[in-house]
């Protein structure tokens, strides 16, 4: 039974075309329509699950295309990883539609919203089942078209367009990097199956092998918005929340991960690679997190939070675990997913994103604060909740093989904690900063909290001793070769920190602890630099956005006056000339007759002059 | 449907006779003989494609040929292969739908109607006819339509443009005559034939080898246009008129690229090694220069003009990498950016035709008030900017992907155009369809149901190519199989 597998994504695809054009006569049907494709996917994905785990494999569909004899096929990869994520996204996108009920009710465009998150669906779940480079990168785009779509979905907001733009852009570097690495990778090793990457590698020269994973790599930094490509992550917020619950945190951005651990044999053939993928995550999860214990946009903290996070799964993948990156992967989707929809529907009930005009909230919507809290426990690490888990695990390999490595995911961990906490408490707790009529979202909207809240709370044990590390062994399958220990004394560590990060926030936003002057004044410009995003903004549109925007002016000066002008240039001489040359033309018989005289003597001289010579 | 060739060719040429005869009262008739020729054309250029025998990709077919002018060896010669099936389907298609988008043409239509038939007959024959002597006389015949098309029914400065265009198209046709002259007269026994020409060809003198080569090329890249000698282009495309601009685009430039594959490449291997590497670079400059000029614009006409440059770079740099992936991409590239920007320069004529500018600063938010025109316009726009899944990528792809196999670091060079590329179409999205709605904006009403169902064919074509580039890929297979190994091991 595993070979439906292509059919989970035809079913969001058909809601996809139905949604466009039957909107008029669907109305607000359309939204059944998208939960009802994406539970199918859903019920299939477990399917296919049940019978994966009868042992069955991937298959082919038919030839695409061919490059140079080599035949890209449509093919299906079935294993532990994508029958993983085909869950995980058909879960959370079943779930966030039918929050999108209530979220979006009454848009102008709430079909057009249905037809573009089924559109979406149906793309992610082709990455995931893609079984070549070629054909993932094309449901790849088809992700960041959506997101694009849904980004600028109000568009009617100059914000949300340019964000959409930025988004778009920014992941385009990244594809660009990714699709020369497919081709680099194509002219060394004459394949471009998943399937084919351990047995290549082999063969390759390792030169040429890094830069190719390299290159790949650089789309999995624009995707899951890592440094320096995580820009278009924060503005990507404009788009509605429930969007950025799916696509900017729970499925979408965790594709670069997705493609990483996809190739994961790529990477670890060659070392240097892998290294680079553990850095890039550290430098992100550090940055990401330090910028979210300072921003006052409930949204962007938890966009910054994202990227933390996501920079965390690469620094897992980066030392080298499989498992623990795709684990953190997967209980992340939950807890996040959550988080934003809690955030959506505090946004739903207040209609501002500035925290501090938040504040007293608990009391006013009890469902989504519980599940707030929950949600911030889980990501916080909070034994024994899903992120305590996950993270435990990365901090645990992080820590056996770099100790640099493992201090920036500890730092994270603290901050994350910490960042959270001040989000939960400055909102939920404390006093009603500003006068808010708030009050509790639809049952469509709190029912999918109360669901995702119990996977942020249980899914985690997958992968726990508990479970005798279930997830794992699902993942790696044979490939699990020493037997998983518990690091206690990891998991002691990580709660510890976690806590320290909660206990720092209780003090300073609900203790009424007071720092020293002094010591706000020693921290000032860090808060500004924090405050300022580290200035890559600015520093981006400084290097690259307004030259680029200089240089293309100048190329069309220089192709306005030198290239066209040498052409006008040419054509005004040969008129100039002719000008010139047809003053001959005087229409005097005199003047002709002159020349025609003066001719015929010069004729006479050479001919006299030939004679004469001959003589 | 022994003579289907001449049919498709020369119907055209009749439906204008037939014009000729209309009264000017009944002026209105001359766009039905028009329709009914054009319509006629595609119907008989989509039966061609059904006949087309795939497996023999390579040879030519349909061949009709008989002695015209016996003293000189001139045959009228004409047939259709792997690389011309698509194009001459191409041109029927956009020849129909640019008649029905020649609605807006009020004054003297009978003359536009006869110059737009003649111009159809000239595209065609260039695609089919195999003897030089013919394939020069249909290159000429397109340019002298072209030039009153533009010169008559253009913007404010259409003699300007108008001559721009045809002294310099004129300025490469001499070249060939030349060209061709040479070789008629080096042949033994002297011959027009294409096929047999390209037989003897490899055994001229070298040095005669690459200067006929560059006679040729020079043709041929002035037609494309290749960077730097496409600046008639923006000109031409912003005097034209709406259908005009369709043809141009999407027709008359794939006749440089088609020289190119069926004359320069194939005649003339030796020299074509020899300046591969110029021609790639200069391909690499064409995608990235056009997409930074395209970038610059504030006519939306003149981006389309310049992203048309830059994405006939891609045919270029796949041509010039010499090897099967790339060829191919070229050959689909020509046909892709046909359709594309084909329905790109149809949505610019929809909102010139209603708002009566082409400033892209004075539009936004027309996704609010029509979203239609919305739809259609991300639609080709993102299919222009190689986005996977619409036909404009697998071109592209293959065409670097074959650059990539011959010159690594041009093709990194001519990537970066796909992100330029992406940018320009995304801000030019950005400052006509979102934002708030501009004040004057509001009052456009859609798309009518002509404009829809003229872009209707070429959005369900790029869909269908880019989901499955078979489609397209099995027709000029056998051809790039056989030609590229032969010519280049």
């Amino acid at each position: 039974m595993v070979n439906i597998a292509h059919l989970i994504p035809v079913f969001p695809f058909l809601a996809f075309v139905i949604n466009i054009f039957f909107w008029q006569k669907l109305k607000e049907k359309t939204a059944w329509v998208s939960i009802a494709a994406s539970a199918l996917s859903c019920f299939f994905s477990l399917i296919v699950l049940q019978s994966y785990s009868a042992g069955a494999g991937s298959y082919k569909l038919g030839q695409w295309l061919s490059i140079l004899d080599v035949p890209i096929d449509l093919g299906v990869t079935i294993d532990g990883l994508s029958v993983m994520m085909l869950l995980v996204v058909t879960i959370v996108a079943t779930l966030i539609k039918i929050y999108s009920v209530g979220y979006m009710h009454g848009d102008p465009r709430y079909s057009r919203y249905f037809a573009y998150i089924s559109l979406f669906t149906a793309s992610m779940l082709g990455l995931v089942l893609a079984d070549n480079f070629l054909v993932m990168y094309i449901f790849w785009e088809g992700v960041g078209l959506c997101s694009y779509l849904l980004i600028a979905f109000w568009f009617e907001k100059p914000a949300a367009s340019q964000a959409g733009l930025k988004a778009f852009v920014t992941t385009r570097v990244g594809d660009t990097g990714f699709l020369l690495g497919i081709l680099l990778l194509f002219f060394t090793t004459k394949t471009l199956n998943f399937a084919d990457l351990s047995s290549f590698t082999i063969t390759g020269s390792e030169g040429v092998l890094t830069a190719a994973a390299l290159l790949i790599f650089l789309g999995a930094v624009g995707k899951s918005a890592q440094f320096p490509l995580h820009v278009w992550l924060p503005d990507a917020m404009e788009g509605p929340t429930a969007v950025s619950a799916l696509i900017h945190a729970a499925t979408m951005v965790a594709a670069g991960v997705y493609l990483v651990a996809r190739c994961f044999a790529l990477f670890a053939a060659v070392p240097l690679s892998l290294e680079v993928v553990a850095v890039i995550g550290a430098i992100s999860a550090v940055m990401a997190a330090s910028i979210a214990t300072v921003n006052n946009d409930i949204k962007r903290v938890l966009a910054y939070s994202t990227v933390s996070q996501l920079g965390l799964m690469m620094l897992g993948l980066g030392v080298g675990s499989l498992a623990a990156g795709t684990f953190h992967l997967m209980t992340h989707a939950f807890f996040k997913a959550l988080l934003f929809l809690c955030a959506g529907s505090v946004i739903h009930a207040v209609h501002t994103q500035d925290i501090w005009k938040m504040g007293g909230l608990f009391s006013k919507m009890k469902t989504t604060a519980m599940t707030f809290v929950i949600g911030t426990l889980a990501l916080a690490g909070v034994p024994p909740l899903a992120g305590f888990w996950s993270k435990d695990e990365i901090l645990s390999h992080a820590y056996h093989h770099n100790i640099i490595l493992f201090a920036a995911a500890a730092v994270t961990s603290l901050l994350t904690a910490f960042y959270m906490s001040r989000l939960i408490f400055v909102v939920l707790f404390g006093k009603p900063r500003s006068d808010l009529h708030a009050h509790e979202s639809p049952k469509t909207m709190t029912v999918p909290l109360v669901i995702l809240s119990v996977f942020a709370i249980f899914v985690g044990f997958l992968g726990s001793p508990l479970a005798g590390y279930a997830f794992q062994k699902f993942i790696l399958g044979e490939a699990l070769e020493t037997a998983m220990q518990p690091d206690y004394f990891m998991m002691g560590v990580s709660t510890a920190i976690s806590l320290l990060g909660i206990g720092l926030a209780y003090l300073i936003y609900l203790g009424g602890f007071k720092l020293p002057q002094g010591i706000i004044r020693a921290f000032k410009p860090i808060h500004q630099l924090l405050l300022n995003k580290y200035y890559i903004d600015e520093i981006y549109d400084a290097v690259f956005v307004k030259p680029t925007i200089k240089i293309c002016g100048f190329f069309f000066g220089f192709d306005w006056k030198i290239v066209d002008g040498v052409v006008n240039g040419v054509a005004f001489s040969v008129q100039w000339i002719a000008g010139k040359l047809k003053l001959l033309q005087t229409g005097f018989v005199q003047n002709y007759i002159l020349v025609q005289v003066l001719g015929i003597i010069l004729l006479i001289i050479a001919v006299l002059k030939k004679l004469w010579l001959q003589f | 449907m022994a003579s289907i060739l001449s049919l498709i060719i020369f119907l055209p040429l009749v439906g204008a006779l037939f014009i000729l005869f209309v009264p000017q009262e009944h002026v209105r008739l001359a766009r039905k003989i028009a329709l009914l020729a054009t319509g006629a054309v595609l119907a008989l250029s989509i039966y061609l494609v059904t006949q087309f025998d795939i497996s023999q990709g390579a040879q030519i077919q349909f061949v009709e040929k008989s002695i015209w002018i016996a003293p000189f060896n001139i045959w009228y010669f004409v047939g259709v292969d792997g690389l011309s099936i698509a194009l001459v389907f191409l041109t029927a298609l956009l020849g129909f739908i640019a008649a029905l988008a020649s609605g807006g043409i009020q004054q003297r239509q009978k003359e536009y109607y006869v110059l737009y038939l003649l111009l159809m007959t000239g595209m065609t024959g260039t695609f089919l006819a195999l003897d030089f002597f013919l394939f020069y006389i249909f290159w000429e015949v397109v340019l002298i339509p072209m030039y009153f098309l533009i010169g008559i029914w253009g913007g404010p400065r259409r003699e300007y443009a108008a001559i721009k265009f045809f002294l310099y198209t004129l300025l490469g046709s001499v070249l060939m005559l030349v060209a061709i002259l040479v070789m008629y007269f080096t042949s033994q026994p002297h011959s027009f034939n294409m096929l047999e020409i390209a037989q003897v060809s490899g055994q001229f003198d070298l040095r005669l080898q690459i200067l006929l080569f560059l006679a040729f090329y020079l043709a041929f890249a002035i037609k494309v246009p290749v960077f730097p000698f496409h600046t008639w282009l923006p000109d031409a495309h912003v005097e034209a008129p709406t259908p005009i601009s369709v043809i141009l685009a999407g027709v008359l430039l794939k006749m440089g690229t088609y020289g190119l594959v069926r004359i320069a490449w194939p005649m003339f291997p030796q020299a074509v090694n020899y300046f591969a590497f110029s021609l790639a670079v200069l391909g690499a400059i064409g995608i990235v220069y056009g997409a930074c000029v395209a970038m610059a614009q504030t006519d939306f006409k003149k981006m389309i003009a310049y992203s048309s440059v830059s994405h006939m770079g891609f045919v270029i740099l796949g041509l010039a990498s010499r090897n099967i992936a790339g060829v191919n991409g070229a050959i689909l590239e020509m046909f892709n950016h046909g359709i594309i920007t084909g329905g790109m320069f149809l949505l610019v004529g929809v909102l010139y035709d209603r708002a009566h500018t082409r400033e892209l600063n004075r539009f936004g938010g027309l996704s609010g008030t029509m979203p239609v025109y919305a739809f259609f316009l991300t639609f080709c726009s993102l299919a222009s900017l190689g986005l996977p899944g619409l036909s404009g990528f697998v071109g592209e792809f293959l065409s670097l992907a074959g650059g990539f196999g011959a010159y690594q670091w041009v093709t990194v060079v001519a990537a970066l155009g796909l992100i330029i590329t992406a940018v320009y179409f995304l801000y030019m999205i950005q400052r006509v369809l979102l934002g708030p709605a501009n004040i004057s904006g509001a009052k456009y009403p859609d798309m009518n149901i002509t404009e829809v169902w003229s872009l209707v064919p070429l959005a369900v074509i790029i869909v269908v190519v880019g989901f499955y580039p078979n489609s397209v890929l099995q027709f000029q297979a056998a051809f790039v199989n056989t030609m590229v190994p032969m010519l280049f091991k």
